[in-house]
C-alpha cells in the first residue's frame, strides 16, 4: 500500500506495489493516448521543490499532476531563495507541508528526501539526491521493459557504461533482482560496479560482470546504456577511447535480437549514436515519454485517489 | 584459579573494561576523555596475555561508572569488551558490551555530500546491517562503513 507513504528509495516499494503501478501506469498511458485526462486530483495540491536544476524531470512530475487535475507550487530556484536565506531544508519541508499535499524534493545532498520524510507527515517522492537514489526513473525504467515484454521474468538484461557512480543503475539493478532476470554488468574497469553494491545484490542472482558489450549484445533482451560522464576522467585520451568500445552505432545495433530493446535514461551524449535512432530496438525517447503516466500512477496511489 | 598477582591495587570503585581488542584502549580512553585533567584514577593495561588466548588492553577507571551512549560508543570500537562495576571491591554486575540496533549520534557519515553533514536539526544515524564482523549503513544517504571507518569516523 503506497497510500500517504514517501518514496525515498526504490527499495522502500513491495513487489506488489511495483505490481499495481505498473498496471496503473498502463492504464495511464491509454487515458493519455485517448486525451482523456482524469479530474481525480482536484482538490489536491503538489509542491516541487528543486534545489538543483532539472527540467526533465520536474515538467514531468508537473505535467502528471496537471494531467490528473491537481495543481502544482513550485519553486523554481529553490536555492537562491530559502537556503540563500539560511533556511534549513527542515524549516523548508515544514513550511511547504503547510501548502500542499504532497511533496516532491530534487536535492544535491545525498539524504536529502529521507530527511525530509521526517519533519512532516504528508508524503514527500524523491526526484533525486546528489549520486543517491531517483526511484521514479526506476519505475519508468521497470514500466518500459514489462510494456514491452509483458513481464518483467525470464529475461537477459545488460547494463552499459558508467556502473560506479550511475544512481539509475543501482537503483535498478536492486528493483530487477526481485525478478527473474539475468543480469549482466558491462563497463571498463574504472567504472565497474562498486564491491559493496554487489554485496547488496542477493546471492541467488545470476550476475555477470565482463569489460565487452560483445560477450552480451546478441543475447541480450534489454540494452540498457548509461552516460559516461567525461568529468570522471581527468585524462581526456582515456575518456575518449572508453567511450569508443562502449557506444552504440547501427553496427552494434544490428547484433541485437529484433526483439531486444535500447533503452538509456537521457540525456545521452555520445552513448548512442543519432543513427540508432532510426533502428527498431531504440526505446529511449518512448521510454521518456512513459515519465508521465507512470508518475501520474504513483502520485494518484500515493493520494488514495483513483 | 585465582589471578597469581593483580598489575595493579584492587579499586574499590568504579568500572573495570576488560577484553579490549590489543591497541584499542586509546580509543576507549578518547572516547570516555579520560586524558590529563581528569580527577579520578585510571590504570591502563595494554597488549597483556589473556586467558582466552591472544592479547588484550585493560582500563581500569575507579569512581566513575559509564552512561549508556558510552557505553554504545565502545562497544563499535572495541566489540566483546567486558565491562565489570565493582562497588566495595566486589564486582556487583559485569556484561559484554552490545553494538545496538540503531547508531545515534555517534559516528559521523564520511560521505561529505550526505545531509546529515550539513547544518539540519538531525543527529547522525545509522543502522547496524551486521554485528560480527561489524557493518553499519547511514540512514540517511545509505553509506555503507566497516570497522575501521567506524573507528575513523566516532
Ligand atoms: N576490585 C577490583 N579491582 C580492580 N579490578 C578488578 C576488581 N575485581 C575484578 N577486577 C578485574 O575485572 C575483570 C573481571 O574480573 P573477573 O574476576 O570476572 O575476571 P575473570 O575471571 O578473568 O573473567 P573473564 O572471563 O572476564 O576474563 C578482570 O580484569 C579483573 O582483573
Ligand atoms: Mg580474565
Ligand atoms: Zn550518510
Amino acid at each position: 500500500m503506497l497510500f500517504q507513504k514517501s518514496l525515498v528509495s526504490i527499495e522502500d516499494v513491495s513487489t506488489e506495489d511495483i505490481e499495481e503501478i505498473l498496471k496503473i501506469s498502463d492504464s495511464m498511458v491509454k487515458l493519455l493516448e485517448a486525451h482523456k485526462n482524469p479530474h481525480s486530483m482536484d482538490s489536491y495540491v503538489m509542491a516541487t521543490l528543486f534545489f538543483e536544476p532539472s527540467t526533465r524531470t520536474r515538467l514531468s512530475f508537473e505535467s502528471a499532476m496537471h494531467r490528473l487535475g491537481g495543481s502544482v507550487l513550485s519553486v523554481s530556484d529553490v536555492s537562491s531563495s530559502s537556503v540563500a536565506k539560511g533556511e534549513t531544508l527542515a524549516d523548508t519541508i515544514r513550511m511547504a507541508e503547510a501548502y500542499s499535499d504532497i511533496i516532491v524534493i530534487r536535492h544535491p545532498l545525498e539524504g536529502a528526501a529521507r530527511l525530509a520524510t521526517q519533519f512532516t507527515a504528508k508524503p514527500i517522492i524523491n526526484a533525486g539526491d546528489g549520486s543517491g537514489q531517483h526511484p521514479t526513473q526506476t519505475l519508468l525504467d521497470l514500466f518500459t521493459i514489462w510494456k514491452e515484454f509483458h513481464s518483467l521474468d525470464g529475461l537477459n538484461v545488460s547494463l552499459v557504461g558508467d556502473l560506479k557512480y550511475g544512481r539509475t543503475v543501482h537503483s535498478l539493478i536492486m528493483a530487477l533482482s526481485r525478478y527473474d532476470v539475468n543480469i549482466n554488468l558491462v563497463s571498463p574497469p574504472s567504472l565497474r560496479i562498486p564491491d559493496h553494491f554487489l554485496a547488496r545484490i542477493p546471492k541467488s542472482k545470476k550476475v555477470r560482470i565482463t569489460e565487452s558489450l560483445d560477450d552480451v549484445i546478441d543475447s541480450s533482451d534489454v540494452l540498457y546504456v548509461t552516460r559516461i560522464q567525461k568529468e570522471r576522467f581527468a585524462d581526456k585520451n582515456e575518456y575518449l577511447g572508453l567511450i569508443g568500445s562502449y557506444s552504440i552505432d547501427e553496427v552494434i545495433a544490428g547484433k541485437m535480437k529484433k526483439s531486444a530493446i535500447i533503452m538509456h535514461p537521457l540525456p545521452r551524449v555520445d552513448e548512442i549514436k543519432p543513427e540508432v535512432d532510426f533502428t527498431g530496438n531504440a526505446r529511449y525517447f518512448r521510454q521518456a515519454s512513459y515519465g508521465v503516466p507512470v508518475r501520474m500512477a504513483l502520485i494518484s496511489l500515493m493520494m488514495g485517489v483513483s | 584459579m585465582a589471578e597469581r598477582t593483580l598489575l595493579v591495587s584492587k579499586i574499590n570503585n568504579g568500572t573495570v573494561i576488560d577484553h579490549i581488542p590489543p591497541g584499542k584502549s586509546f580509543k576507549v580512553l578518547s572516547i570516555l576523555s579520560i586524558d590529563s585533567r581528569i580527577s579520578y584514577t585510571v590504570t591502563i593495561a595494554v597488549h597483556v596475555l589473556s586467558k582466552k588466548g591472544g592479547y588484550k588492553d585493560i582500563i581500569k577507571i575507579e569512581d566513575r561508572f559509564l552512561q549508556r551512549d558510552e557505553l554504545d560508543r565502545i562497544s563499535m570500537v572495541a566489540p566483546g569488551a567486558t565491562i565489570s562495576i565493582i562497588k566495595d571491591y566486589e564486582i556487583v554486575e559485569k556484561f559484554t558490551v552490545k553494538i545496538p540496533d540503531e547508531i545515534v549520534g555517534i559516528v559521523n557519515c564520511p560521505n561529505q555530500n550526505c545531509i546529515s553533514n550539513s547544518r539540519e536539526p538531525i543527529k547522525s544515524r545509522f543502522v547496524v546491517k551486521s554485528q560480527k564482523p561489524i557493518l553499519i549503513q547511514c540512514f540517511y544517504c545509505q553509506r555503507p562503513l566497516t570497522d575501521l571507518e567506524i573507528i575513523t569516523n566516532i
